[in-house]
């Protein structure tokens, strides 16, 4: 009567040091759809590469069966071969290559002579493509397709390998709200067709809508494992299992006292890089002092460009506006001079733009504000050495030493070095772009106090964030952005998800 | 008062009844301990000793003897030259093919004012280096401001700067230098201070720097300790210090008692600490680190990464021009073939020194070190009498181990998560 297509039994991996799983046991039925939830660095990513042989058999203690038989995968070949996929956060694929031929990748559909017949390899991948309801060209290349889209084309791929069991890490992290839902209404469909999905997220009601039961992991260990059917399981009460403790509320409670103002931005124009379209159309905000700004917008609206591009215009050609600090107009032709000038931008892709990730805390700490720690050009290590201490106590960043290094550190604790960077060249105004990011809720909650100190002393704060209860729950005002515009302006009490959104999406309804 | 050595390689000296010294020898349980608190830097240092070891046990000690010691640096110092601009090139995620031939052409342009024009030795030593100042900014150039791959750039640099020394020389090697500029490489500084069949001035340069060592290192652990941060023990400290000023003064004996210091260990040893120092403790040489590491990320931290990547460049082709000096002194004239595979030479002690391919990672130290396993190697080959169609084979493998050992290191260390 019990129909399980796998069973984790008692699995233990260690590592030098650390014991990353401790007797975890997950159960899934056959046609399921079962998220793992988790804080960063749970041990849930490390599962699932125990599950698909990353980590061979005999690296770990305890067994797995997959289909009523006990496997030893050796390898990631071990586990595909007998239906096991595994769709990783950073998608694999290759930008340069045709989706026909990223499906086929390592899976070559070989003819006669050892010659791939394109034609039907094209045509199969057409038929995977729709199967995934992505409507696109077989022969187009990967490269063009937004990340939405990438994302089906590894699900085609994985279906490419008739699949049985589907593991999605993070599937809509980096997925707006169409896409998103897109995605989740294609497991259903999957589902219906007998294919079993894992889904790992953050997004926790995105598992309360799609997933038939939760396991919760906790330091490496299974906590609990809740069926959602019953409805009675809430998101609060998942988050209790992932912290181990109730939050009051998501977001900390702060009493704003807005001063005078810090930054105005006035009509900022800019093109893109390439091609002869303004990004940004002639944006105006402001932010004071011991306020929080947020600026929402969709994907592609230009919040990112618009921050970068005030930033030492790091992005994008200028066209026109000014930037006034208290009042004064100032230059930022570059990072150095937005420095100087008390601005800090926190990137929204903080291993790509935010970090030097084989580096430690100390010199990543120090990057942005070397000018400080030095004279003439030579740098107090000591001094140096003490700065980022300090950073590491007052933002709890949790290291051994501030000699360990940024990559080996999870997405909340590398979110406050990147922090603690651009606090201590001690700008007036901080945009923090997407700054929980890949964050689970624990540390979220502490970056929102972080943000809340700030404004506490005195600095006005810019938050951009796809995730508008996040913008809620943590600012004074709201701007929104759409196609480059600033489409409305929005106190946050008079704010609901439903208004804004509204606001975001005005201008592509004018558009259309 | 000072004597020229002609520049044979592999050259038996002639005192061969030798004992090795405590140099060759490690090993305390002690020393295992803090070398492997500093596993990942110190693994270099012991496959060096052990090295010198090696050879120096199946040399019969003629490795370390007096005169062979004077040899070594004498061969290859201008490698060490190199491989410190290299490994600063390394860490910023760059690489330069083409110092060879920037060595060749200040070597080049030196000679022709000086041998062929007769002007002074030091009028040829400023052309060098003004030569390789240039060059080095317009590598600079098309790789921090034009943003061309310094792989293409250097490249191209080094059949263009090849082709500039045949039209320099035209085509004809030119020798000899004056006997000033032939000190260069080949000098030596003794009897300044008399000394009983070794010389005094020599030992004293020796005890100068370990002295200097000893409170310089003194000097920092006390800054540390002022700092609340974690030093190593006092016993631990001593005997680090003990050990150091061993190895340099058994090093500064058997100088002494061959020709006493050459001219050209105090260059590389200002250019060793200076660099040194450069790239740890100057905000230039953090932005290498940081521009090696992560170049977007150092953009938007406000580093000016084209001024920097241009004068890592500009560095490179002073110290190409040092290294050319040094070799067109040592070989007394400029060739049109001089400097051949030298960057191959530099690039190879920057790696076996731990610098990594990526980027980000490398110091001068772990390069110099570098150099001198391939020099101990290449000598220590030579003096076996060894074919050099093997010394190049054995040369090829020790790279190949060396970057695999770095790779199979920081996987096991990247696994830990």
């Amino acid at each position: 009567m019990d129909d399980n297509i796998l069973e984790m039994r008692s699995i233990t991996k260690t590592f030098p040091g650390v014991k990353a799983l401790e007797d975890v046991s997950l159960t899934v039925r056959r046609g399921e759809v079962h998220a793992i939830c988790g804080e960063n660095g749970a041990g849930k990513s490390t599962l699932m590469k125990v599950l698909s042989g990353v980590y061979p058999a005999g690296s770990y203690d305890g067994e797995i069966v997959f289909d009523g038989d006990v496997c030893r995968f050796s390898g990631i070949r071990d586990s595909e071969h007998v239906g096991i996929a595994i769709i990783h956060q950073e998608l694999a694929l290759v930008p340069y290559l045709s989706i026909a031929e990223n499906i086929f990748l390592g899976n070559e559909r070989r003819g006669r002579g050892g010659l791939i017949n394109w034609n039907k390899v094209n045509a199969e991948a057409s038929e995977l493509l729709e199967s995934v309801g992505l409507r696109e060209n077989a022969i187009t290349p990967v490269g063009q397709l937004g990340v939405g889209k990438q994302q089906l084309v590894e699900i085609a791929k994985a279906l490419s390998k008739d699949v049985k069991l589907l593991i999605l890490d993070e599937p809509t992290a980096a997925l707006n709200d169409t896409d998103s839902a897109h995605l989740l209404g294609l497991l259903r469909t999957l589902q219906e067709r007998g294919i079993t999905s894992i889904i790992i997220s953050h997004k926790l009601n995105e598992i309360t809508a799609i997933a038939d039961n939760v396991t919760i992991i906790r330091d490496g260990k299974t906590v609990e494992t809740l069926s959602l059917h019953a409805g009675e399981v809430t998101q609060d009460r998942i988050i209790r299992g992932m912290v181990g403790r109730d939050l009051e509320s998501y977001y900390p409670e702060r009493e704003s006292h807005p001063g005078e103002e810090v930054l105005r931005i006035e009509d900022w124009a800019v093109k893109h890089p390439t091609q002869d379209r303004l990004v940004v159309d002639h944006a105006s905000f402001s932010v004071r002092a011991g306020e929080v700004v947020g600026i929402a917008g969709l994907m592609g609206a230009g919040r990112t460009e618009l921050a970068m591009s005030i930033f030492g215009r790091s992005y994008g050609r200028h066209v026109s506006g000014q930037i006034f600090m208290h009042g004064k107009e100032v230059r930022t032709r570059t990072v150095t001079e937005a420095i100087d000038n008390g601005i800090a931008y926190a990137t929204e892709d903080r291993k790509k733009y935010g970090l030097n990730l084989i580096e430690d805390i100390r010199r990543n700490v120090s990057a942005a504000g070397l000018g400080k720690l030095s004279r003439r050009g030579w740098v107090n290590s000591n001094e140096e050495t003490k700065v980022a201490e300090s950073s590491r106590k007052s933002m709890n960043i949790k290291a051994p030493s501030v000699s360990s290094i940024v990559g080996k550190l999870s997405g909340g604790n590398q979110q406050k070095v990147v922090l603690s960077k651009w606090l201590y060249t001690d700008p007036d105004v901080l945009i923090l772009d997407e700054p929980t990011r890949g964050i689970d809720v624990g540390a979220k909650y502490e970056i929102y106090t972080i943000i809340n100190d700030l404004v506490a002393a005195g600095k006005a704060v810019v938050v951009i964030s796809s995730e508008l209860p996040e913008l809620l729950g943590t600012c004074d005002r709201v701007y929104t952005l759409s196609a480059g515009r600033i489409t409305g302006e929005v106190p946050v009490r008079e704010a609901t998800q439903e208004s804004l959104m509204a606001l975001m999406t005005k201008e592509r309804e004018l558009a259309a | 008062m000072t004597r020229t050595v002609p520049p044979q390689a592999g050259q038996t000296p002639p005192n061969a009844d030798f004992t090795p010294t405590p140099a060759g020898q490690s090993g305390s349980g002690d020393l295992r301990e803090f070398l492997r608190s500093n596993l990942r830097t110190s693994g270099i240092y012991v496959a060096f000793v052990a090295i010198v070891a090696l050879f120096a046990f199946l040399t019969d000690g003629t490795l370390l003897s007096a005169g062979n010691v004077t040899n070594l640096v004498l061969q290859y110092s201008y490698i060490l030259v190199l491989a410190i601009g290299m490994v600063i090139v390394i860490i910023a995620g760059h690489i330069d093919l083409s110092v060879g031939s920037v060595v060749a052409l200040t070597g080049a342009v030196s000679a022709v004012l000086v041998i062929d024009r007769g002007l002074p030795w030091w009028v040829g030593i400023l052309a060098a280096i003004a030569v390789g100042l240039l060059v080095g900014a317009w590598h600079g150039f098309w790789v921090a401001y034009v943003g061309i791959p310094a792989f293409i750039v250097t490249l191209a640099g080094m059949l263009l700067f090849r082709g500039l020394t045949l039209q320099v020389l035209d085509n004809v090697s030119l020798s000899p230098f004056p006997a000033e500029y032939r000190e260069v490489a080949s000098g030596f500084l003794n009897g300044l201070l008399g000394g009983y069949g070794y010389d005094t001035f020599t030992l004293v340069i020796g005890a100068i720097a370990v002295a200097g060592y000893a409170v310089s290192n003194w000097r920092s652990r006390a800054a540390r300790v002022r700092y609340g941060q974690p030093v190593e023990s006092l016993a631990l400290f001593v005997l680090k210090v003990v050990a150091v000023g061993a190895v340099v003064m058994a090093f500064a004996w058997q100088l002494a008692n061959a020709r006493g210091l050459p001219i050209v260990l105090i260059i590389l040893g200002v250019l060793a600490i200076a660099y040194g120092l450069i790239t740890k403790n100057t905000v230039f040489g953090r932005q290498v680190y940081a521009i090696g590491g992560n170049l977007s990320a150092a953009t938007l931290s406000g580093v000016k990464v084209k001024a920097v990547n241009f004068w890592i460049f500009v560095n490179m082709g002073f110290l190409s021009a040092v290294a050319g000096v040094i070799y067109s002194s040592r070989s007394n004239g400029a060739q049109p073939a001089a400097g051949e595979m030298f960057e191959l030479d530099a690039i190879a002690a920057a790696f076996i020194g731990g610098a990594a391919v990526t980027g980000g990672v490398g110091t001068v130290v772990g390069a110099m070190v570098g150099g001198l396993i391939m020099a101990v190697m290449s000598n220590g080959m030579s003096l076996l009498g060894v074919d050099q169609s093997i010394q190049s084979v054995v040369k090829g493998l020790v790279l190949l181990l060396a970057v695999a050992f770095d790779v199979y290191n920081k996987r096991r260390a990247g696994a830990a998560r």
